[in-house]
């Protein structure tokens, strides 16, 4: 008996990555967050010294300095450019690091099983349960010298632990489905399995928590900051707000000292938590199922749709 | 000419005791069925044939010889026994396409055939599971196959290594009633053409009876019954093989009432 025979007239292109669908929501956190990471690393370079002071203190916006100054006289576009330098590259270092340190607790971990896996989630759920914030802050008051570098570092370590959970939860259920034990009754070796099999089935999920740590990251690091306890060495976001608050920024009516970093904040957290969402949708189909974008995908109207779901009910 | 041979295999999990003392042989040329009801023991015996788990206690000889569970001896046992899983939906994954599942085990048994060499393959192994034009179903994932479709893409898999043993976990279950036969009798036909020993294991005494040589009869882990196709079906001893026949539509019986 022959089966069905397989459509020819379309064309399928060979995709290795599930992309997720380019929605408005998608686009409009890729542009905004592109908008951003392009002005920390190229703004730094055409702006003078962000700390370069000057006898115009607490000017209002001028063709000369385009956001004002600070009280000292500091240009705070300047000072911006590098803020958002120095934030983005905390994200970028707590993002990789939460990467590394959840995948290998939690994926490597649940797929060797046994008593690595053990060990691994019991070290991980240690880790769940230090509380982060305070452990960071008692830290940060004890090193008098901070760098961008060791508040990340610090950041990511109290960080992980919730991610890596999620990854081995996962990477449990992949380990066990009947596709895995066809590669092993087919002969694949096991970290291949782990790499071939398993890992491309965990890119949306690692992409999603990597997002959410960098999320975290930067409030995290601009919290701090604000509490004087951020890194000494750099501008960010939080010191810049830090800064403003010392200089009663507030009280004296001076917006363009400090509405710039915090709207750049809550526009990063904003851009960031968009792509998530997309990438949700992949990890968790139900959610797309109920998305506008969706129903135009089918190319089909609300009336359309409702009416196939009375047919096939 | 492979013989596989289950002495005494028994396998614990906390407690239960899922599969008690069962000894089997699958012979090059026949089908052997193992039937029972839900939770008797079927797919635990063929993860231990596959050496997916190991036994608690009992052995598993090929062709005579204690089974491996490393190295190269691993490698010939993974060439030559083989299986088919029950959920055609589970046992592909969705991140690859078709040509990948195939193109992988001819690899790891052919390590050094051309690319060229097993991309011809692969179209040959999919036209063997009259999955045409073979081109173009190479090129698709897993989700944009029906359920039949799949599951032959999982037969293909199967015998990709060339295998000499083919256990086949309730292979159409899952499947809608219109195309159970025609994968079943593409089973019997490749069965019949690559000379396999198949373990059929089923809930279904018919296609049992009309697909296999011998039947096995489980019931809570173990063997009750055991014999030449027809005699179980017909002449069922234990009580529990003759409620299962009773229940099962045998127009054969009917008649000779
Ligand atoms: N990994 C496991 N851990 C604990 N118990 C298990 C495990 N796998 C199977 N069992 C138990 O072993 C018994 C046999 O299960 P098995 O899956 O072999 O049944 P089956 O005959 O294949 O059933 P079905 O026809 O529904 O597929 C069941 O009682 C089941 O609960
Ligand atoms: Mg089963």
């Amino acid at each position: 008996m022959a089966a069905n025979p397989i459509a020819l007239d379309v064309p399928i292109p060979r995709r290795r990555v599930t992309l997720p669908p380019l929605t408005a929501k998608l686009a409009t956190g890729l542009i905004i967050g592109a908008a951003i990471v392009l002005f920390g690393l190229i703004g730094p370079l055409l702006v003078q010294d962000p700390s370069r002071v000057s006898d115009v203190g607490l000017a209002g916006p001028s063709a000369e300095h385009l956001l004002g100054t600070t009280q000292t006289g500091q240009d705070v576009l300047a000072q911006l450019a590098y803020a958002t330098r120095g934030s983005l590259i905390v994200g970028a270092i707590v993002g990789v690091l939460t990467l590394a340190l959840s995948a290998f607790f939690g994926i490597v971990g649940a797929y060797a099983g046994g008593w690595v896996d053990e060990a691994f989630s019991l070290f991980t759920n240690i880790m769940l349960v230090i509380p982060g914030l305070p452990v960071v802050i008692v830290i940060s008051a004890y090193v008098a010298d901070r760098s961008l570098l060791l508040v990340s570092v610090v950041l990511a370590i109290t960080s992980w632990a919730g991610s890596a959970r999620v990854l081995r939860g996962s990477t449990l259920s992949l380990r066990s489905r009947d596709y895995v034990l066809a590669s092993r009754v087919a002969g694949e070796k096991r970290w291949r399995i782990l790499a071939v099999e398993i890992l491309p089935n965990l890119i949306p999920l690692l992409a999603s928590q990597v997002v959410f740590a960098v999320i975290f990251a930067i409030l995290g690091e601009a919290g701090l900051s604000y509490l004087g306890l951020g890194a000494s060495d750099s501008f960010t976001w939080g010191t810049m707000l830090y800064y403003a608050q010392n200089g009663l920024a507030l009280r004296l009516g001076a917006w363009w000292w400090f509405v710039p970093p915090g709207l750049m904040l809550a526009l990063f957290g904003a851009a960031l938590s968009l792509i998530n969402f997309s990438i949700d949708e992949i990890i968790n189909p139900k959610l797309r199922s109920q998305t506008r974008a969706a129903r135009r995908g089918w190319r089909m109207s609300r009336e359309q749709l409702r009416k196939a779901k009375e047919s096939t009910l | 000419m492979t013989v596989l041979e289950a002495r005494g295999l028994i396998k614990d999990y906390r407690g239960i005791r899922a599969v008690d003392d069962v000894s089997l042989t699958l012979e090059h040329g026949r089908t052997v069925a193992l039937v029972g009801q839900s939770g008797s023991g079927k797919s635990t015996m063929a993860r231990l044939l596959l050496q997916l788990e190991r036994p608690t206690s009992g052995e598993i000889l090929l062709d005579g010889e204690p089974v491996a569970r490393r190295g190269k001896r691993l490698t010939l046992y993974r060439r030559t026994v083989q299986m088919v899983f029950q959920d055609p939906f589970a046992s592909l994954n969705p991140y690859h396409d078709v040509e990948h599942h195939l193109a992988r085990p001819i690899r790891l048994h052919n390590p050094k055939m051309s690319a060229d060499d097993v991309h011809r393959r692969v179209l040959h192994l999919l036209e063997r599971v009259r999955l045409t034009p073979a081109a173009h179903v190479a090129r698709r994932r897993p989700h944009e196959l029906s359920g039949g479709q799949r599951q032959r893409v999982a037969i293909a898999r199967a015998l990709a290594p060339e295998p000499g043993v083919l256990i086949a976990d309730e292979p159409v279950s899952m499947l809608d009633v219109s195309i159970r036969l025609g994968v079943l009798n593409l089973l019997a036909t490749l069965q019949r053409e690559e000379d396999l020993g198949v373990l059929y294991i089923t809930h279904d005494l018919a296609t049992a009876r009309h697909f296999s040589d011998d039947i096995l009869v489980m019931y809570r882990g173990k063997i009750v019954e055991r014999g030449p196709a027809d005699s179980v079906i017909l002449d069922p001893q234990h009580d529990y093989t003759k409620t299962l026949a009773d229940a099962a539509p045998n127009p054969d019986r009917r008649l000779a009432r």
